[in-house]
């Protein structure tokens, strides 16, 4: 099986989405935010943390207000560039604003049995599963924790999903289910296992750790605390806004990002006046509420405009970005989950997201589907090769193969098509065949995704994760489950 | 005679002004209008206005919502009046909302008490990351007929169970429905925990309520 993972480098696609003045107003806007109306950081050592820095804090409220001054001055310390590492090292993925890798999407709660088409509560194994398949394909570049593990104990749930990962893949593990400063140690203790220390896992993080801010303007406290572990010891950490439109954020494009904003980089500026230089990024899944439900709804065009606008701001804080896309709203997959996650990811993609959470879900990132995380897969190739654009040259314009066939001849019998035959994208689940072909079976992409992700799972053999380290993570495990 | 007035607060429901109907409120007050009448006659006209368009798809749900919010404001304002007068308003039952312990995603559950109030039920909402204990003794106090239950993460949503659990321990649990909700919360997961029933979102726990209080 390849080692190869596709990214999506040196881009010849350029979006202008936002100018360097709207950026800045948006900063500003963020800055005013921050050191007027506040971010609320239910966490004790976050408060101490902004107290010591000269931050205004009301202890009663847990609300900080920090100055613009005091918040990009912290930013300085950011490191821009930074590599994802793997358990394999030729897998380790370089965040440095020139690759767009892509990852499973997470955290959903129902899988579709991938044997009996049956959908249910979520589960181990399916972790272990997920994992499998993702590190067989050439498009997932990371893992973050697919689904929720909920046949095991609330409190270690976490830990045992990571474990499940490390066993059944080489690739980089980000985790958003660390929701405390005790699960964030024995995970870091756990990682270091596999990088040989914790000194080695500074320089390899082999785990990364994504925290949801609590929007509008709020961390939770347990995530907040475990964030700072995790910065401490050097693993990449990110806050995602998921403000949305009308509910957790206004009903404009601009104002929502702002609060989006607002809650990224306070959190990221409290990381590096704890531990100035930690690698962080910045991630965001902004989306419109739905105006008849109020619920999330996991595509359209606001989202795909935050796709593209994130990175820019981003880019304006120098740090990489993690930014939603795919995670369609659909029940199945459908004419909708092509939409939305195509034009959602294409849009993030456009602009160099760094990392692109991710490929597998139905219904707002709820029902893992295998049909569909393969379909997003070949969604993500598709872009992949867009983004490489047309390339203008003597051999790509082939004047001397136009001249030897000249008027009414063909193509097919040139050694210059023979040469760049391949540069011609083949899709894996495009119903391209003769019609009378699909009427004698009537079956299309989902089932050709279905029957690859089932091969896949039978056939495919991971390096193993050498067993003194799998039972070493289980004793770390273990231990608060025995208190 | 005083259809007129009536009509501004309908209007001002409508409109989803809840300065508005407050005033409104107290310029009944002061012309000496029946609170009852004031609420059936005048607000309650435009919250069913609202809904109607909601129904059919002209409305959407911040109207709603905003509807609801000024409905609460007149409904505060009328109070103390109702309360000198020795009259209460017939509700639909009464409700003890929380976001279960360890969880503080507040929006969702917030949504549901301002449309439940809105459509009638007495709210008694616990705010976020309440323990079950507190949600017991609230229940107890108030003689709750239903309880909502809140939660975002898959790790606090065992939180809901334990409620129930405590509920069936205290033998309450034939005389209190409970709704569940939140995004991981799923139909499997309220047959498992032995919930009355889950929404997706706040109109559809309108729905329910009334279904479990026998009203719709």
């Amino acid at each position: 099986m390849s080692k190869t993972i596709q990214s999506i480098t040196n881009p010849k696609l350029r979006l202008e989405i936002l100018t360097p003045q709207e950026v800045k107003k948006i900063h500003d806007a963020t800055l005013w935010i921050i050191e007027k109306v506040g971010v609320r950081f239910p966490s004790q050592r976050a408060l101490e943390i902004w107290a010591a820095h000269g931050a205004e804090v009301d202890h009663a409220r847990m609300v900080v207000r920090a100055s613009g001054e005091l918040i990009e001055k912290a930013l300085q310390t950011c490191p821009p560039a930074y590599s994802l590492a793997a358990r394999d090292p030729q897998q380790d993925l370089p965040l440095d604003g020139n690759h767009v890798f892509v990852g499973t999407d997470g955290c959903g709660v129902e899988v579709i049995d991938i044997q009996t088409g049956e959908r249910r509560v979520s589960r181990l194994q399916d972790v272990r599963d997920i994992a499998r398949i993702a590190d067989a394909t050439e498009q997932v570049g990371f893992h973050w924790v697919p689904v929720s593990a909920q046949d095991m104990p609330p409190e270690t749930r976490g830990l045992h999903e990571i474990k499940a990962i490390w066993e059944n893949s080489t690739k980089h593990v980000q985790t958003e289910s660390v929701y405390n400063e005790r699960e964030a140690r024995a995970a870091v203790e756990m990682a270091a296992l596999i990088a040989g220390g914790k000194e080695q896992l500074r320089k390899r993080p082999v785990l990364s750790l994504m925290q949801c801010s609590a929007p509008p303007l709020g961390h939770d406290g347990g995530s907040m605390d475990a964030a700072l572990v995790a910065a401490e010891y050097g693993l990449p950490t990110g806050f995602m806004t998921m403000a949305a439109n009308l509910t957790t954020g206004p009903a404009t494009l601009a104002g929502n990002l702002a609060v989006g904003n607002a809650e990224v980089i306070s959190g990221t500026a409290l990381l590096q006046l704890a531990f100035p230089g930690a690698p962080v990024f910045y991630a965001a899944a902004q989306t419109a509420s739905d105006l008849r439900t109020g619920g999330y709804t996991g595509g359209g065009p606001e989202d795909f405009l935050y796709g593209a606008a994130t990175n820019v701001l981003s880019d304006y804080y120098n740090i990489p970005l993690s930014m939603g896309s795919f995670a369609t709203g659909a029940k199945e997959p459908n004419w909708q989950a092509g939409i939305e996650n195509s034009l959602s990811t294409f849009m993030a993609s456009i602009v160099m997201s760094d990392m692109l959470l991710g490929v597998g879900f139905l219904h707002g990132s709820r029902i893992w589907s295998y049909a569909e995380m393969m379909m997003d897969c070949e969604i993500f190739s598709i872009i992949q090769k867009t983004m490489q654009g047309i390339v203008v040259d003597d051999e790509t314009l082939a004047l001397d193969t136009i001249a030897a066939v000249g008027p009414g001849g063909n193509f097919m019998t040139q050694k210059h098509t023979l040469k760049h035959m391949r540069d011609v994208f083949l899709p894996q689940f495009m119903d391209r065949r003769p019609f009378n072909e699909w009427e004698a079976r009537q079956d299309d992409a989902r089932d050709w995704a279905l029957a690859k992700a089932r091969t896949t799972l039978e056939k495919h053999q991971p390096d193993p994760l050498d067993e003194k380290i799998s039972a070493e993570m289980a004793k770390i495990i273990s231990a608060p489950e025995k208190k | 005679m005083n259809e007129d007035l009536y009509q501004k607060m309908a209007q001002s429901v409508l409109d989803g002004d809840s300065d508005a109907a407050a005033a409104l409120a107290r310029q009944a007050i002061a012309a000496g209008v029946d609170p009852l009448e004031a609420i059936t006659q005048g607000f309650v006209k435009g919250v069913n206005t609202v809904g109607e368009s909601f129904a059919c798809g002209q409305a959407f749900l911040p109207e709603l919502v905003m509807a609801g919010e000024a409905m609460k404001a007149a409904v505060a304002t009328l109070e103390p009046e109702m309360q000198k007068r020795g009259v209460q308003r017939t509700m639909l039952g009464k409700v003890v909302l929380a976001t279960v312990e360890g969880d503080i995603h507040e929006i969702g559950k917030s949504l549901v008490g301002t449309m439940l109030s809105a459509s009638g039920f007495q709210v008694y909402d616990l705010g976020v990351d309440v323990p079950a204990a507190r949600i017991i003794a609230k229940v107890q106090e108030v003689g709750a007929d239903l309880v909502g239950l809140s939660a975002l993460l898959t790790t606090t949503m065992v939180k809901q169970k334990e409620v129930i659990d405590e509920l069936d321990k205290l033998g309450l649990r034939k005389k209190v429905k409970v709704m569940v909700g939140g995004a991981p919360v799923t139909r499997d997961w309220v047959q498992k925990i032995e919930a009355d029933g889950y929404s997706e979102d706040a109109i559809g726990a309108v729905g329910l309520a009334k279904r479990l209080m026998g009203a719709a």
